[in-house]
């Protein structure tokens, strides 16, 4: 099935939307001065000129076209595809939130500023930081928010020959670039044959030229940093500070904290952990949280109680300012806030158990079948390597990923982390089901024995979706990028 | 221990512990360390139902006050047609990831191809990618691209009058980096643009138009003379702005950016937005942020997938060109949904509507003593005014509040500057009735006269 483009719809004439007619006095039409003709725009923007239905139908299509959570399984990993509640999409559609301005007098929004300040309370104990800022949009936002406030820090103490940033190989790429995007020098940091930060590396990388190290915990390949109290004692002697990548906190919720592993800032990804749904690619949000060292760099407003309510402090002196226009993605902390209230602390921990029960069960069943390079230490995801396929059958991480396609699965994440080859990383969630696991577990296991039997049919797959793979030279060469 | 977003009844637990070989859920943690492993018999918060969730919402939500906003300052409250909620709520739309896996994701790929070709046509630009956080956002990245596209470039100069919000976001950027921000003055709410320092070492210009005050900018032969001295010209616009006012391209920018809050996105206490960036053809490689491209399968049949990642945070990681990664797709899904439902003369209807709607209520608040309407340079649908004394401004606001109205909002609350006290700014949009307009004039004629 191939939809139109909407514009390839257009008849003119057609209307989807009429507006009422402007019911101003007639004598003022011709009072008022029109927009001077150097100023006034030339010539008309293309855009569809179609029906109402025409429109529902369009849109309609092209959600039959897409795969969600909610349409089957996930298990994209470091993503943490998980379940997202009907609950929280109804009330982010309250008219009390959603007609709500953001500069309205501080007195008639007491109701969202209780959201974000009941939200961070929540946040601060489940990570043991102290407090947060919530205005990072996305995960990167809440990296380049969090190492600003870092070079903040140092430039406050005087202290600014610190321009590096440690950061393992097997990082996410959002880590170097948003060091690299806030003017440090990314160094990276070996694995060792555990798949963890390999200590002696990064002691002979600690001197007083670093700022940072940034550590997801557990790590890419899902397995928990068990040295982490000695790397944290090694990064602060050498008077740098430890950042946290939030992004894999769905197997520690409740089980332990950042803030006691001795991070003194990260970033959460509330679209991930928290269960806000992704959008197919965002609005997501980012909140950081620090250590009582660098409150007094956090991004201005603060969110405060006083004595006549919840208010924004904008008075420290050395906050590293605004990083979003307003205060961020508040109908995504809502969402995230309600899904707090709805599993409660207890519930929390038992989501970060099932996680890691399934993720566990899911490699256990798989490694009969697929080489998994570090098991030891599992936690909420674990990464596969096909490069036997690959060099016994010529079938990639890329045949895999599109074959599970065709079994109604979206496809783990490829070739990431870096230092595994032909890597697919897995995450399930706590939100799959014994027998959802199960028949994913079957679905790979068929994969694995075609791609011995008949290799050739996985090259061209997938089978089953409205177009096959796409010619991505020619995506670049030609760049089509607009109608 | 039931919970409805966890599925494992008591059997599976145990099914999958014994194929585990393990008794306990507990024997997974044990690598995390009996230091770090936090005591789970104290719980600080039990799970709650749907509704007694609802309930505490419910509650919470009525400590918000609605009135009838005539507030802007960078949001604006529009008109939405039914279809942007409706199918913007599509499950597979709002529960995918980012489109990687493109087969899989063709319908989004498609609707971010269509909100890419749309705002080019609104700028009159070249290539726009899939979206970026939001204005302020779209400020700080077009900075970023004018620094890293000219060899030894180390200042970027912005106008004093673009969003208070943005310019700050613009120092955070710029706080400890290598780079400096040179502010261009203002001259009666619009940028002076009379004599810019464009040394080898500037980048490039930041304005914004409309402006903080709401006035439209004249950029008569500026790009001129930033293309001299090689660097970029970035304009910043309300979209909707450009259905009647000159576009970024057509004043020869390289970067058009701004925030499409105003195409079919609610007031939502200002988040979501979604930020844009459009840009002239040579800048292709340079763009920040996901970009979609047409292309064909084997058999030639058309297809859309992300493409040139080679400039992004996955593949460059250090060397990329920014380091967005998720940005604000379902916002920007709401935007061509929007757009596709109004059309072209739609969106003209809204754009000129505001402003007749603006310029009768500036035409009769300048008729009331006690306060003046800023209106030396022409606007769009959002106006300042100022007050001869601050005990009137506040007298003023709480009338109007009395009657249900959101008069305007204190330009002090964005700059905090002790100068704006006395200046509000008053926006209106089409979505403004009469009723509610004369309800706002009579409201303002009995406080000042």
């Amino acid at each position: 099935m191939i939809e139109p483009l909407l514009i390839e719809k257009t008849k003119a004439g057609r209307l989807a939307y009429c507006y009422p007619p402007l019911d101003l006095p007639r004598s003022f039409d011709q009072e008022f001065e029109h927009l001077p003709s150097h100023l006034t725009r030339e010539g008309s923007a293309r855009l569809p000129e179609v029906s109402e239905l025409d429109v529902v139908r369009h849109f309609t299509r092209l959600s039959t076209m897409v795969h969600g959570v909610d349409n089957g399984m996930y298990p994209l990993g470091s993503c943490t595809m998980k379940y997202n509640p009907k609950l929280s999409e109804e009330i982010a559609q309250m008219a009390d939130f959603t007609q709500i301005h953001p500069l309205q007098d501080i007195s008639t929004v007491q109701g969202c500023l209780s959201v974000m300040y009941n939200l961070l309370e929540d946040l601060s104990s489940i990570t043991g930081m102290v407090w947060g800022s919530l205005q990072p949009c996305a995960g990167s936002h809440g990296e380049y928010t969090g190492l600003k406030m870092i070079r903040a820090h140092f430039l406050k103490t005087g202290d600014d020959k610190r321009t590096k940033v440690l950061i393992p190989v097997s990082a996410h790429g959002t880590n170097p670039a948003s060091a690299a995007v806030n003017g440090f020098d990314v160094i990276e940091i070996a694995s060792n044959k555990k798949g963890l930060v390999d200590l002696d590396d990064l002691k002979s990388k600690l001197n007083d030229e670093v700022a940072a190290l940034m550590l997801t915990n557990p790590n890419t390949l899902g397995l928990f940093e068990e040295d982490i109290l000695e790397i944290s004692k090694a990064v602060h002697e050498a008077g740098a500070l430890l950042y946290y990548d939030g992004a894999n906190l769905n197997a520690i919720m409740g089980k332990a904290r950042p803030g006691d592993m001795g991070f003194d800032v990260l970033h959460l990804n509330l679209h991930k952990t928290f269960s806000t749904p992704h959008g197919g690619g965002g609005p997501g949000s980012g909140p950081v949280m620090v250590n009582e060292l660098l409150v007094p760099y956090l991004p201005k407003p603060e969110i405060d109680l006083g004595e006549s309510g919840y208010l924004f402090d904008w008075s420290q002196e050395d906050s590293i300012g605004k990083v979003s226009m307003f205060w961020g993605n508040f109908l995504v902390f809502l969402r995230a806030y309600v899904y707090i209230l709805r599993m409660g602390t207890d519930g929390l921990r038992a989501a970060s158990n099932h996680a890691v029960l399934n993720a566990n069960y899911l490699a256990k069943k798989l490694e009969p079948y697929y080489e998994i390079p570090y098991t030891s230490g599992i936690m909420h995801e674990f990464v596969i390597s096909v490069k036997n396929y690959k060099s016994e059958y010529g079938v990639t991480a890329e045949d895999f990923a599109k074959a599970l396609i065709d079994e109604g699965y979206h496809p783990p994440t490829v070739y990431f982390p870096l230092i595994v080859e032909e890597a697919l990383m897995i995450e399930p969630t706590e939100s799959e089901s014994l027998e959802s696991l199960d028949a994913f577990i079957d679905a790979m296991i068929r994969i694995a024995k075609k791609a011995k039997s008949d290799p050739a049919s996985l090259k061209g797959a997938p089978y089953s979706t409205p177009v096959g793979r796409l010619d991505q030279v020619k995506a670049v060469k030609d760049a089509k990028l607009r109608y | 221990m039931i919970y409805p977003y966890i599925p494992h009844t008591d059997e599976d637990r145990a099914h999958m512990l014994e194929a585990l070989g393990l008794s306990s859920i507990d024997q997974l943690f044990e690598v995390v360390g009996e230091d770090l492993l936090l005591e789970d018999s104290v719980p600080i918060a039990h799970r709650r139902t749907e509704d007694e969730v609802q309930r505490m919402i419910d509650s919470i939500a009525q400590r918000n006050i609605r009135g009838i906003p005539f507030l802007g300052g960078g949001c604006y409250d529009h008109i939405i047609p039914s279809t942007v909620k409706a199918l913007s709520s599509l499950p597979s739309f709002v529960t995918a990831y980012t489109p990687y896996q493109a087969e899989m994701s063709q319908g989004l790929l498609q609707a971010i191809f269509e909100f890419q070709s749309m705002i080019c046509e609104i700028t009159t630009m070249d290539i726009a990618n899939a979206s970026l956080y939001d204005g302020a956002h779209a400020v700080v990245e077009a900075a970023l691209l004018m620094v890293s596209a000219k060899r030894g470039a180390k200042k970027v100069l912005v106008s004093e009058t673009i969003h208070p919000f943005s310019l700050k976001a613009l120092k955070t950027w710029a706080l400890g980096s290598e780079y400096e921000i040179i502010l261009i003055e203002e001259v009666d709410g619009v940028s002076d643009l009379s004599s810019l320092p464009l040394t080898d070492d500037v980048g490039g210009l930041i304005v914004q138009s409309p402006n903080r005050y709401g006035f439209i900018e004249d950029y008569t032969a500026i790009a001129e003379q930033i293309h001299e001295h090689k660097a970029l010209f970035a304009i910043s616009s309300d979209p909707l702005s450009l259905a009647i006012q000159k576009t970024p391209g057509q004043w020869g920018a390289d970067i058009a950016i701004g925030d499409t809050q105003s195409l079919g996105l609610s007031l939502a206490f200002g988040g979501p937005t979604c930020g844009y960036m459009a840009v002239k053809q040579p800048l292709l490689r340079r763009i920040p942020g996901r970009l979609v491209g047409m292309t064909s399968d084997r058999e030639g049949r058309r297809g859309f997938t992300l493409t040139l990642q080679a400039r992004e945070q996955h593949i460059k990681r250090e060397r990329a060109t920014s380091n967005i990664c998720s940005n604000q797709a379902l916002a920007a899904l709401m935007t061509t949904i929007h757009l596709s439902s109004l059309g072209w003369a739609g969106m003209v209807e809204a754009a000129q509507q505001s402003y007749a709607k603006a310029h009768y209520l500036a035409h009769h608040l300048s008729q009331l003593p006690g306060l003046y309407v800023l209106n030396a340079h022409p606007f769009w649908c959002e106006f300042p005014i100022v007050f001869t004394d601050a005990k009137r401004m506040r007298k003023f606001l709480q009338e109007l509040r009395n009657e249900g109205i959101f008069a305007g909002i204190r330009l002090s609350a964005l700059t905090r500057r002790a100068e704006d006290e006395l200046v509000l700014l008053v926006a209106v949009t089409e979505k403004r009735s009469r009723e509610e307009l004369e309800l706002y004039i009579a409201g303002a004629q009995r406080v000042m006269k």
